[in-house]
């Protein structure tokens, strides 16, 4: 399945802002996580299609995935 | 030195220094600035008349050696929302008050004459001046002025041309470490100061000033606890300092709450050439700096200095507020327009957010096209700086800027524009607006935090369930917090590392040799944002002003559709404590 993979802040460092990328079916968040070399515990914010998602969320075809460190600002 | 109080009569010009009375011993900051104004000044009393009084506060731990610890509180009734007004800033002028002594600096009474005057804050008391040659400049020659007289260790607050003027979205600006500027930014009260011909407040400190501490082992051990809590904490720790508040940009527009086009969009196109990255990147290629604090002590290290194309300083403290009201919400996607605004306005002594949403409102009205960045840079020069009949009307706020344009889409509680989250993807923060004593202020109860940054546990943003007793809580710990003197930023680290809340605490009782608990600390939080409210229902104010504009309930939010759709009822249940 086809998702769009969005990378922000430090994450973007040696790999992509943005790349719409192949994966097989039914996978979790955790997964594309791993599979970037992003260690988990450095994972703050995840959206799917803009809303709130954890590390354990599943993927559909389509889906935007956007990954953030912990951030925080105001 | 001993605390004591330093009142200045504006009237007959006269200046005392006074004991600290019993019930204001154990405040500071914000819950000293909010019970000075609820205890004197008419609450009915027109902002900018001889009735009401600006009030300046360090707080608790101001001018000790706790990180993070240099904020001061500004007080006085808003001509913006006729509310209480806090107003928190930076800058060196908390930790000067506090070796002095000056537990706060209370300015009453207004002079007959039309002359603008300097304050001097000293060791001994204070010294009233005329100044006919500071009268129409710039908050950056005013500060050169002052540092040339008395040399590059002074304090300096000061107004710009939009306080001499009187206009209510006029700040008060505060010298950091560097000469640079910091602002008490909203609710007007840079029109006080204007109100009461005070042009400008120096501070002078003999040199071997310190605060005194009660237990100083114990505050020492408390202090370094804080400290290292502070840089471990990945926010405080490593985002703000690498990317600064402009982090948020990217964050909230993916989350659908970004405010775009006047509060029609909740996403921006252009987002990613304002972001914190784009700007991270921006300053290394033009060398500026990527950290700078706004006060010695500052371990988190969220402002920058940016330069502009051809590697010359622009701005500093260039903030997410600031860069997402005049780039998103007017959808200007030129990152060095957004810049040059942002050091127009602190020139001329403006706020950023209420400027710029009256920006968008006026845009919506048809002043200028949307994205047009270079109009907007015109107009903060040539009409607000000089004051002409479009600048007066601009520097009135998005409020009077709407019914001047016959625009019902007009973000703004209390008459004080809504900031960079939209209320009905970010449910939490809207609460916030609704109810705090300020009008609407994102800084005092950041229910972002929990419904967006995950920080302090997750509340669904796009939820009704826990929004209310979330904002509550985190209203009435921001309120000691403003109380203490601590940057809000420390939040991050205090609502996710226990030890980082308790060395609070722990600061708190060795500085006075006290013995504060949390709940105390909670008490306190209460006490102040119910003096606060109870301010605001004796000027005039109900139940009726803690609500959004008409159109959040109307229109619904793309991407997530969504509408503002708490119940009258449900959002009275706040003050329900």
């Amino acid at each position: 399945m086809r998702i769009t993979v969005r990378l922000f802040a430090n994450f973007r460092m040696d790999r992509f802002k943005e790349e719409i990328r192949e994966y097989p079916p039914t996978l979790t968040v955790g997964e594309i996580v791993s599979e970037l070399g992003i260690p988990e515990p450095e994972v703050g914010i995840i959206f799917i299609n803009g809303r709130n998602a954890s590390l354990e969320t599943s993927l559909g075809e389509g889906d935007t995935l956007s990954l953030f460190p912990l951030v925080g600002g105001g | 030195m001993v605390d004591r109080i330093y009142r200045v009569n504006m009237t007959d010009l006269t200046a005392k220094v006074e004991d600290v009375p019993e019930n204001w011993a154990g405040l500071g900051g914000r819950g000293l600035t909010s019970t000075i104004v609820t205890e004197e000044v008419v609450p009915t009393c027109h902002p900018l008349g001889p009735n009401n009084k600006l009030v300046f506060a360090p707080g608790l731990l101001s001018g000790t050696v706790a990180a993070n610890s240099g904020r001061l509180s500004v007080g006085g009734k808003s001509p913006l929302s006729g509310t209480i007004k806090e107003s928190n800033v930076g800058g060196t002028a908390a930790q000067q008050f506090a070796k002095l002594g000056v537990k706060a600096l209370i300015i009453e009474g207004q002079p007959e004459k039309d002359n603008f005057y300097s304050l001097h804050v000293m060791g001994d008391g204070v010294e009233i001046k005329e100044e006919p040659q500071l009268e129409g400049k710039g908050n950056f020659a005013v500060v050169d002025t002052m540092l040339e007289r008395l040399g590059e260790k002074t304090g300096v607050m000061s107004i710009g041309t939009a306080g001499e003027m009187m206009m209510p979205v006029a700040n008060i600006s505060v010298k950091d470490p560097e000469g640079k500027l910091r602002s008490a930014g909203r609710g007007g009260l840079g029109a006080v100061m204007g109100s009461k011909k005070v042009k400008c407040i120096v501070i002078t400190v003999p040199k071997k000033a310190t605060v005194p501490i009660a237990e100083p082992e114990n505050f020492k051990a408390a202090a370094k606890i804080f400290a290292k809590a502070l840089m471990e904490h990945p926010v405080s720790g490593q985002g703000l300092p690498t990317y600064g508040t402009a982090v948020l940009v990217n964050v909230i527009n993916e989350a659908g709450g970004l405010p775009t086009q006047n509060f029609r969009y909740g996403q921006f196109e252009g987002h990613d050439k304002i972001s914190g990255e784009t700007i991270h990147d921006l300053i290394e290629e033009r060398g500026g700096k990527t950290r700078h604090g706004c006060h010695t002590g500052c371990v988190i290290q969220c402002s920058q200095v940016y330069n502009d194309a051809e590697g010359k300083y622009k701005t500093s403290g260039f903030e997410y507020e600031s860069i997402w009201a005049m780039g998103a919400d007017c959808c200007v996607d030129n990152i060095d327009h957004i810049a040059e605004a942002d050091s127009l306005m602190d020139d001329i002594g403006i706020d950023t957010i209420e400027t710029s949403v009256s920006m968008g409102v006026a845009m919506e009205g048809g002043l200028l096209p949307f994205g047009d960045g270079e109009g907007i840079v015109r107009i903060i020069k040539e009409d607000i700086g000089k004051g002409t009949p479009l600048g007066r009307l601009m520097g009135s706020g998005a409020g009077a800027v709407g019914k001047a344009y016959g625009v019902t889409r007009v973000p703004v509680v209390k008459n004080q524009a809504i900031p960079a989250y939209d209320p009905r993807a970010v449910k939490g923060i809207g609460i916030t607006y609704c109810t705090t004593p300020m009008g609407a202020d994102h800084t005092a109860g950041y229910a972002v935090a929990t419904n967006i940054l995950k920080i302090g546990g997750d509340v669904d943003p796009l939820k009704k369930e826990g929004q209310v007793e979330l904002s509550r809580n985190l209203q009435i710990a921001t309120a000691a917090l403003d109380t203490a003197g601590l940057c809000i930023f420390v939040a991050f680290p205090a609502l996710d590392i226990p030890e980082a809340f308790s060395a609070i605490i722990d600061m708190l009782n060795a500085r006075f040799g006290i013995s504060l608990t949390a709940d105390d600390v909670n008490e306190l939080g209460k006490t102040i944002l119910r003096t606060e409210h109870e301010f605001n229902l004796a000027a005039g104010l109900t139940n009726k002003d803690d609500r959004l504009p008409e159109f959040f309930s109307q229109e619904s939010l793309p991407p997530h559709n969504v509408v503002w759709d708490f119940t009258d009822e449900e959002i009275d249940e706040f003050w329900n404590f």
